[in-house]
């Protein structure tokens, strides 16, 4: 990593969630860490957020999902990803994300899983040492 | 490093590839350095809108409003947001884009959140050299939305070529408004949320202001003079309402009125040299900065010339005038 760099994140609610308190305790947490953190807001789409990447150029994309939605949704992001040349992202999915859940979601390239009563030094651990790039 | 790869993808407008070369010139001075050599004669096409403003006026809905009407028009537009990085972390949250969300998919429409990174002013280090890569990716316009300033975060002036402030009603006495600063480099007032009550006593206010302004204007003809380009547009004043899009007819004529106008009166001429100057002086100051601070963590001399400044056999200012002559720049 050059001097000067950030590592830079985005997080992302989305679907259709509305409930992104989690969200925006976890982007403060990760901004006082020293990282330079996007929140896109509520309800987006796969496309929103793939847009977004290709543009923001994150290190980081950490996806909240308290819906159920998750392996419904989380696979389109990865493969919208790959269809853009785009693999040196991480992708953190967290939030409500049951055990059985997991195997399949990481079969597509998804990382984290970190759900309720997980401390935040712990994420901000995790997304120091699983960068890609 | 090689970044031809790169550039070559950025001429033929790959959007990827643009954001790469934003994340490099962000992160690495000297890789800039590099990529600009390479780009520089491919940009001037892109016309700069800045838009400045106290925090929460506004000015991230209104440039959404703005962008709606613009890509509809099929025009391709690239769009600045500058955060402020916090000064005891480092880190940074960039929110802007969460008022953009609408326009997340839109293929003419290239939106980089940035953090300033702690450089004062408005805007980061590397904004000036965001705004070519994007100019060179071939928006038409680009839009740069300044850190939520106070009165003298003036840096855009130097960067955009029509400045629009934006104000709201019910905030700010009319005494904020004759304060130097900010309301000095304004080429266009915005009263923002014209649907609250007070609007038409900020435009009277800013009006005033304005006619107090011009009956000391300058008639001189010195277009090298840094603030010759406001001495001569008396800047225009217009109330939109960025929910529902109102007047903002209005706003794009006085850009375009404006834009005429710098160009027949041949100002854009010194407004372009001012800004090759400006821009230059920061590189230096930049160059030089890093080179004293190397001098003066490295050479032995150092030490003595602080213990004399220690002794009172010296004072800061000599000092500074021998580190000077040891740069050799005198």
């Amino acid at each position: 990593m050059p001097e000067g760099r950030k590592i830079k994140v985005l997080v992302c609610k989305p679907g259709l969630d509305g409930h992104d308190r989690g969200a925006k305790v976890l982007a403060r947490a990760l901004r006082d860490a020293g990282m330079e953190v996007i929140y896109t807001g509520i309800h987006n789409t796969p496309e929103d957020i793939v847009n977004t990447v290709i543009q923001e150029d994150p290190d980081v994309v950490m996806l909240s999902m308290l819906s159920g939605a998750h392996n419904a949704i989380c696979p389109v992001i990865m493969e919208k990803l790959k269809e853009n040349g785009i693999n040196d992202v991480l992708v953190a999915v967290g939030g409500i994300i049951p055990d059985e859940d997991k195997p399949f979601l990481e079969k597509h390239g998804l990382k984290g899983f970190h759900g309720p009563g997980t401390e935040l030094k712990t994420i901000i651990e995790f997304v120091k040492n699983n960068l890609k790039r | 490093m090689d970044y031809s790869d790169l550039i070559e993808r950025l001429l033929n407008n790959e959007p990827r590839a643009a954001a790469r070369l934003i994340t490099i010139v962000e992160n690495d001075i000297t890789a800039a350095e590099e990529i600009i050599n390479s780009i520089y004669k491919y940009t001037g096409n892109a016309y700069i809108l800045g838009v400045t403003g106290a925090p929460g006026s506004g000015k991230s809905t209104f440039i959404s409003t703005l962008t709606k009407i613009l890509v509809e028009q099929g025009k391709k537009l690239g769009i600045i947001c500058v955060d402020p990085t916090s000064p005891l972390t480092g880190g940074a949250l960039l929110g802007d884009r969460i008022r953009m969300k609408e326009h997340f998919t839109l293929n003419n429409l290239f939106i980089r959140s940035m953090a300033n990174r702690g450089q004062l002013g408005g805007l980061a280090r590397a904004t000036e050299d965001v705004i070519k890569i994007l100019d060179v990716y071939g928006c038409d316009i680009v839009i740069v939305e300044t850190v939520g300033v106070g009165q003298s975060e003036v840096d855009i002036f130097k960067s955009a070529q029509t400045v629009a402030v934006l104000l709201q009603p019910e905030v700010g006495d009319d005494i904020q408004a004759i304060k130097a600063g900010i309301m000095e480099i304004t080429d266009i007032f915005v009263v923002n949320k014209m649907d609250l009550p007070g609007t038409d006593r900020k435009v009277a206010e800013i009006s005033q202001m304005l006619e107090l302004e011009s009956s000391f204007k300058y008639d001189s003809d010195d277009f090298s003079k840094e603030f010759t380009k406001i001495r001569k547009w008396t800047p225009e004043i217009v109330k939109v309402n960025s929910k529902t899009g109102e007047n903002f007819d209005i706003f794009l004529e006085i850009v375009d009125h404006h834009k005429n106008f710098l160009k027949e009166t041949g100002i854009i001429e010194s407004y372009e040299k001012n800004r090759i100057k400006n821009e230059t002086l920061q590189i230096l100051k930049h160059k030089l900065a890093k080179k004293v601070e190397k001098l003066i963590s490295s050479n032995s001399e150092i030490e003595k010339y602080i213990n004399l400044v220690m002794d009172k056999s010296l004072d800061p200012y000599s000092m500074a005038n021998l580190i000077i002559k040891l740069l050799g720049i005198e």
